[in-house]
């Protein structure tokens, strides 16, 4: 079981991410709490409404998180827990998806940073909204826990600050 | 200019703690080389050919005495005695230690400046008109709204990562002299039917090696929505840019695949949602950082006497007459006058200046132009607000430091980047043959005589000398593991933005200057009374150029 850095703790992954395409007729889902892709997140709601634990969506930086945003803007508030997958580091994408989750559709549950980020990304991701950070890559989590707090000020509005620095000088 | 509060050297002194930080870990082996490439080059760290180059922002070319003196000292200490002034207003150091480039972060943090987002794809240094605030022609000064947009881009968290490189030009004036329309976002200062100011935004635009000019897709964007428009064109340029190829990765390829209509609507969808949003600029902002770029205390002077003045003098002196006439600018302020001292004396790489020289025009800023002075696009530097009655001092102290070259705006002072003599990118040297033409165009009068002309060389296709849009423009190629040289002309940078057409096969760097020679020839004998090289080009055309540069040799 892999450890991830939350809200500045490191803590135990209890996900389990399901992979590949679900086909309802044969494959069942595994116990526990899931994390599922956009298309069967879209394709299988009524097995994931039968599941026994908690149900979360993994997508890539590259997916259209108003796809599903718009036509369940009231329900998105409830999913537990959204995971963007960065597939490079340098890929910035999920950098965009996160702050259109915190700022338009305002969700409030866990966003974590998975697959290829590094620990000098973790202060940009932290004021995009991300507050989970399941790095691909062995790591010392508590050491890397340091660079969340790499500056005390910015100048930006972003998730973690609603107003820019120019109202607050 | 802008001085930092504690809020800004606060994030400058974290920036320099956090690559200090960074820089240990790699050399450490905790950082591999892959990852720490993203990181150095944010703090404007390259690898270069040779060594190392730092290249350190100066935010739309504006710099203080105090800073010079800085770089200067910087320049003993961990350099070779000299820096570069690039095209984008930036400064380079050719010669740093990897170890020791945080020392020099700190050095230069405690005069209130930095090397982020200098390089990487991020958002880079905004870039405007060297004659911000003093220029006749000039509708608002730039320089308010281009530290606006400093602030809002340096480590900005959404847009860290882009696709690509990310360039922002503002102009302020009637005429372009910042290039606007090549960079990834234009910025006009402009005025409405209402006589209230806002700004045209153009996108796309950019050299490289798929050159193109930006196309509008906002003719009127009031002030306060500035921030919040640009990070609606960001986002959608982040989400949306290719990330597969990086020579398609750059907003202009995106802007024409959807064409510039569709992408404005993207723009306006995206806009819609963070439209009067936190981010929308207070109009006390807009006053606090208008405040910053207050006019000098100027006397009141007899303009017209001192103008006469200095007419008699320049009479008594051809080779000051000269340097008035192509090195000073007149100014909206009456009895003032702008001053460029060229860094482009023949047998000097363009744009190079010794510490000596730094301490020199720190003084000479002190002296004559209430200690602040410009970096400008062409690679030279600018001294505003001199009294006319003093320039002819500055101008015996400017040559004595070898500062006084009198070719601003001739053949002689052309972009040139560092080419293959110190690049790893390039395919050919660009320096030597900037020499070579300095050195056959030495007589003053012939030079004269040819008018303005923009001569701009680059050493590979990747355009940092802007060969795309000189009048005259030089590229280095590789034939055959072997350095030629391809002749564009017709290239514009301003208002009348235009790119150059290729002349013909390439040519071995031998029959450079003598091709040059044949395309001046070629002017003087076709143009109008008055009329300038790229006016005559665009009325007579191509071919006869042409022709005589490649006409069989008798």
């Amino acid at each position: 079981m892999r450890q991830l850095l939350k809200d500045g703790q490191v803590i135990d992954n209890t996900w389990h991410r399901v992979e590949a395409e679900l086909d309802a007729e044969q494959k069942t889902l595994p116990s526990g709490d899931i994390l599922v892709p956009l298309s069967m997140w879209q394709n299988n709601q009524p097995a994931l409404e039968n599941h026994i634990g908690a149900v979360g969506l993994w997508i890539n930086g590259n997916e259209e998180i108003e796809a599903i945003a718009d036509s369940m803007a009231d329900s998105i508030a409830t999913v537990p827990l959204i995971a963007i997958n960065f597939p490079k580091f340098v890929d910035g994408r999920g950098f965009s998806v996160a702050r259109l989750l915190r700022d338009r559709y305002g969700y409030q549950g866990e966003l974590r940073a998975v697959g290829q980020i590094i620990r000098d990304q973790l202060f940009l991701l932290k004021r995009c909204g991300f507050n989970a950070f399941q790095f691909e890559s062995e790591i010392d989590l508590a050491e890397a826990a340091k660079s969340l707090a790499d500056f005390s000020e910015a100048y930006q509005v972003a998730a973690d600050q609603p107003e820019p620095l120019f109202k607050r000088r | 200019m802008y001085r930092y509060d504690q809020y800004d050297q606060t994030l400058v002194d974290e920036r320099v703690a956090q690559y200090r930080d960074q820089t240990q870990r790699y050399l450490a082996g905790n950082i591999s080389e892959e990852e720490f490439l993203p990181l150095r080059l944010q703090n404007g760290l390259y690898v270069q050919r040779l060594a190392p180059m730092l290249r350190i922002a100066v935010p739309y070319g504006l710099l203080s005495s105090q800073q010079i003196r800085k770089l200067a000292h910087i320049s003993r200490k961990y350099d070779k005695g000299y820096v570069h002034f690039t095209t984008r207003q930036n400064i380079q150091l050719n010669w740093p230690k990897l170890e020791e480039v945080p020392d020099i972060l700190a050095e230069l943090a405690t005069v209130e400046m930095h090397a982020i987002q200098t390089s990487g794809n991020c958002i880079r240094n905004t870039t405007t008109d060297q004659y911000a605030g003093v220029a006749a022609d000039e509708i608002e000064d730039p320089r308010p709204w281009c530290e606006i947009i400093r602030q809002w881009s340096t480590v900005h968290p959404e847009f860290a990562f882009l696709p690509r490189k990310f360039k922002i030009a503002v102009c302020g004036s009637e005429e372009d002299r910042a290039a606007f329309l090549l960079h990834d976002i234009g910025i006009q200062l402009v005025t409405n039917d209402q006589g209230e100011s806002g700004f045209h935004i153009f996108v796309g635009g950019g050299l490289g090696r798929t050159p193109v000019i930006a196309s509008s897709i906002r003719e009127f964007l009031p002030k306060q929505h500035l921030l919040t428009y640009l990070d609606a064109i960001l986002r959608v340029y982040n989400r949306y840019g290719n990330r597969d190829n990086k020579y398609k990765a750059r907003i202009k390829i995106l802007v024409r695949a959807w064409t510039a209509e569709v992408f404005a609507e993207r723009v306006e969808s995206e806009w819609a949602h963070l439209k009067d949003g936190p981010a929308t600029l207070t109009g006390e902002e807009i006053e606090r950082m208008k405040s910053f770029f207050t006019m000098p205390d100027y006397r009141v002077v007899d303009a017209g006497a001192l103008d006469s003045q200095l007419q008699q003098t320049a009479e008594q002196s051809k080779a000051f007459a000269r340097w008035l006439e192509r090195n000073t600018r007149t100014q909206k302020q009456a009895g003032y006058r702008s001053v460029s001292l060229s860094l482009k004396p023949a047998g000097v790489a363009p744009g190079d200046v010794t510490d000596q020289q730094l301490e020199t025009i720190a003084d000479l800023a002190d002296r004559f132009s209430f200690g602040e002075l410009r970096s400008t696009h062409n690679q030279n530097i600018v001294l505003t607000d001199v009294l006319v009655s003093e320039l002819f001092e500055l101008w015996e102290l400017a040559r004595a430091a070898g500062l006084a070259t009198p070719n601003i705006g001739t053949i002689n002072d052309m972009i040139c980047c560092p080419g293959g003599d110190y690049c790893s990118l390039a395919n050919a040297k660009s320096i030597p043959v900037a020499e070579a033409i300095q050195r056959k165009f030495d007589d003053l009068d012939y030079v004269y005589d040819l008018g303005d002309i923009e001569l701009n060389i680059s050493g590979c296709m990747n355009a940092c000398g802007h060969h795309h849009v000189g009048h005259i423009g030089i590229l280095g190629v590789d034939k055959k593991g072997e350095e030629w040289y391809q002749i564009q002309i017709g290239g514009s940078a301003s208002k009348d933005a235009a790119l150059a057409k290729v002349l013909g096969p390439s040519l071995s760097r031998d029959a450079v200057t003598g091709s040059i020679e044949k395309l001046l020839d070629v002017y003087v004998e076709n143009r109008l009374e008055g009329e300038t090289f790229l006016a005559a080009y665009q009325r007579i055309g191509i071919d006869k150029f042409k022709e005589r540069v490649y006409a069989p040799t008798a």
